[in-house]
């Protein structure tokens, strides 16, 4: 009985964490440039991918793993600079199709460097489970936590200390004073698309040994952390965190106990259920909309 | 006379109807009749979607949610209960109709981004239970669906039909047939944007808050809109079911809502012919793509991203503002 929901809630947490991580990305550049980043899935994927392809070729686990979030930073970079960026005054649905288009233009490039097959990546350490009062703890889901938490902090710290994180805390409060204050605004943006892809490809290199990695997993990955970042609240970052871990735990309980077919309708009733009744989600700024 | 009659609303009708009529002389065989025939069906999809994205500006990234719910409902009730396929696409529509009054009115009260999460969650919810329901709808595996008919007259792509004295075939019936439902579709939609219910939607559009300060209900509308968005959907769905004779969850996949809403904005948002355009293009898009069946999906997702940049306003809106600029240049320089 304690071992099952114990099993249950490692597994919750474990994928919670991965959510929390990806919606924190979307958190991040949703504050700098109010975009919703639906290729944000796709940070994930190439974090995965490059790892495991680089370590196929021979390149050792830690160089692999700097060189694919490397390659996923510039990809964040690149997005803003000549996506997002040139379409300044469009729309948000125009802005949202701006994004779907640039994941479906990701997601094809993998297809053709990497193939469609799925990718296995080994465990960083050990494959010998840990037991737990009768559950089985992954060892990867302490990397998955442990990393996911040292992010965390890390962020808060870059917001809290350091000039660049309040130079883009700034840009999100009021790009206008921002930049009359000398801060580079655009500079600042593609900052946020920069640690917002490095977020995400940690989050999916560390996930990978569990779930595996291919092509098109950056699609359902990445509209969980969408909904987990909805759930919170989008635009808080604690929002994000709640909301990641909760997702993940409703999830995985209702797939031990209710049904495993119906495990990724969890994720869509959950936020609707959060909406009808809290239209910002949990965290979400009260705003007063001038008309 | 003539004069105001083209002025009217109805020019681009006789346009797009003309069009349908010539437009066989360049169909040379039953795939090219295949692909135009679901273009049709796609594109009145599409007009009822943009009522909503276009005339009202709220979002929806599941419609394809209930273009599957027409084409199961179709296919359950033709298929494995025996109906005729008038009242199950006219059942299945009101069906489909109230599930979204019910879920319009929570979700219409979101705005942005919580409004386009809500509507892509509940296409989501549809499309996991369509492809766990395998007792109902065969699963991801899909479920045959009989021919249309009405009355015992079957039409079929493989049938074939005699029109006022011609031979047809069954493929070339079935486009008749889909361009008719296309002319239907497009000439409510624009008789529903010139009547008052339009006028409250566009107010609605514009500012919200304004349109319920003179007194439009902006709740009411709102609803009313989607709900006919999503009949608009169901009923193609339909028809859709019963032309391919084989449906997947696909049809209701998150794919294909994207698919339909980017048809929207590509086309141009609230221009009725616009969007048509739009999801011309997109149709045709894979089989030009063809030859570059590596690249495909890099191509696409490039010229998404390059016309969302450069032509915000969409194909045909762009389109006419460039062609109204020049004609304006030269009689300028003319006089």
């Amino acid at each position: 009985m304690l071992a099952e929901f114990l099993q249950y809630l490692f597994t919750g947490i474990t994928i919670g964490a991965t959510y929390a991580l990806i919606a924190l990305g979307f958190t991040l550049i949703y504050n700098a440039s109010h975009v919703i980043n639906f290729a944000q899935g796709e940070f994930l994927m190439i974090g995965g991918m490059a790892t495991v392809s680089l370590t196929s070729m021979g390149v050792p686990m830690i160089l692999a793993v700097v060189l694919a979030v490397i390659l996923a930073g510039i990809l964040g970079i690149a997005l803003q600079r000549f996506a997002i960026a040139p379409a300044k005054q469009a729309d948000v649905v125009t802005l949202i199709i701006i994004t779907i288009g640039a994941s479906i233009f990701i997601r094809g490039i993998a297809q053709v460097v990497w193939g469609k097959e799925y990718h296995v990546m080994q465990n960083f350490s050990t494959d010998q489970p840990i037991e737990v009062f009768g559950a089985v703890l992954n060892s990867q889901s302490l990397w998955v936590l442990g990393i996911g938490a040292i992010l965390v902090v890390g962020l808060v710290l870059f917001f809290t200390k350091t000039l660049i994180g309040k130079a883009i805390l700034a840009t999100s409060m009021n790009k206008e004073a921002a930049r009359l204050v000398g801060i580079r605004t655009q500079m600042v943006l593609m900052l946020a698309f920069m640690v917002s892809a490095l977020l995400g490809s940690v989050a999916g290199i560390v996930v990978a040994p569990i779930t595996f990695t291919s092509y098109d997993i950056g699609i359902i990955l990445g509209l969980k952390g969408f909904v987990a970042a909805a759930i919170g609240g989008l635009g808080s970052g604690v929002g994000a965190v709640v909301g990641g871990l909760s997702l993940g735990i409703v999830e995985a309980m209702a797939a031990g106990y209710i049904s495993s077919d119906y495990k990724d309708a969890v994720a869509f009733s959950m936020i609707l259920l959060v909406l009808f009744f809290m239209p910002r989600g949990l965290f979400g700024a009260k705003v007063v909309e001038r008309v | 006379m003539l004069n105001t009659f083209m002025q009217s609303r109805l020019r681009g009708l006789v346009v797009l109807a003309l069009i349908l009529i010539i437009l066989p002389a360049f169909l040379g065989n039953p795939f090219h009749y295949e692909l135009v025939t679901q273009m049709a069906i796609i594109a009145a999809t599409v007009v009822g979607l943009n009522l909503l994205v276009g005339f009202a500006g709220q979002i929806s990234l599941g419609h394809a949610g209930f273009f599957g719910l027409g084409a199961y409902f179709t296919g359950i009730a033709t298929g494995t209960y025996g109906w005729s396929s008038v009242p199950a696409l006219v059942v299945g529509a009101i069906v489909v109709g109230f599930i979204a009054w019910i879920v319009g009115r929570p979700i219409l009260r979101l705005k942005g981004h919580y409004l386009s999460m809500a509507t892509l969650a509940v296409g989501f919810i549809i499309a996991i239970i369509l492809n766990n329901e395998r007792a109902l709808t065969g699963g991801p595996d899909g479920m045959p669906v009989p021919a249309f008919e009405v009355f015992g007259w079957q039409l079929s792509a493989f049938g074939s039909y005699s029109l006022f004295g011609i031979e047809i075939e069954g493929f070339q019936a079935w486009y008749i047939f889909a361009s008719a439902v296309l002319l239907v579709a497009v000439w409510f939609a624009l008789n529903l944007i010139e009547s008052p219910i339009g006028r409250a939607l566009r107010s609605v559009h514009g500012s919200e808050v304004a349109a319920s300060v003179v007194g439009v209900n902006t709740a009411k509308y709102k609803s009313l809109v989607f709900v006919i968005s999503a009949i608009y959907a169901s009923l193609m769905g339909s028809l859709y079911a019963h032309f391919q004779g084989f449906i997947t969850p696909a049809v209701a996949s998150f794919e294909f809502s994207i698919l339909f809403i980017t048809m929207v904005v590509l086309g141009g948002m609230g221009s009725t012919f616009g969007v048509i355009l739009g999801a011309v293009v997109l149709k045709l898009l894979p089989q030009v793509l063809a030859d570059f069946q590596e690249l495909e999906h890099v191509m696409f997702g490039l010229i998404l991203m390059l016309t969302m940049i450069f032509m915000p306003k969409g194909l045909l809106p762009t389109l006419t503002a460039f062609v109204s600029k020049r004609m304006r240049k030269k009689a300028g320089g003319e006089a």
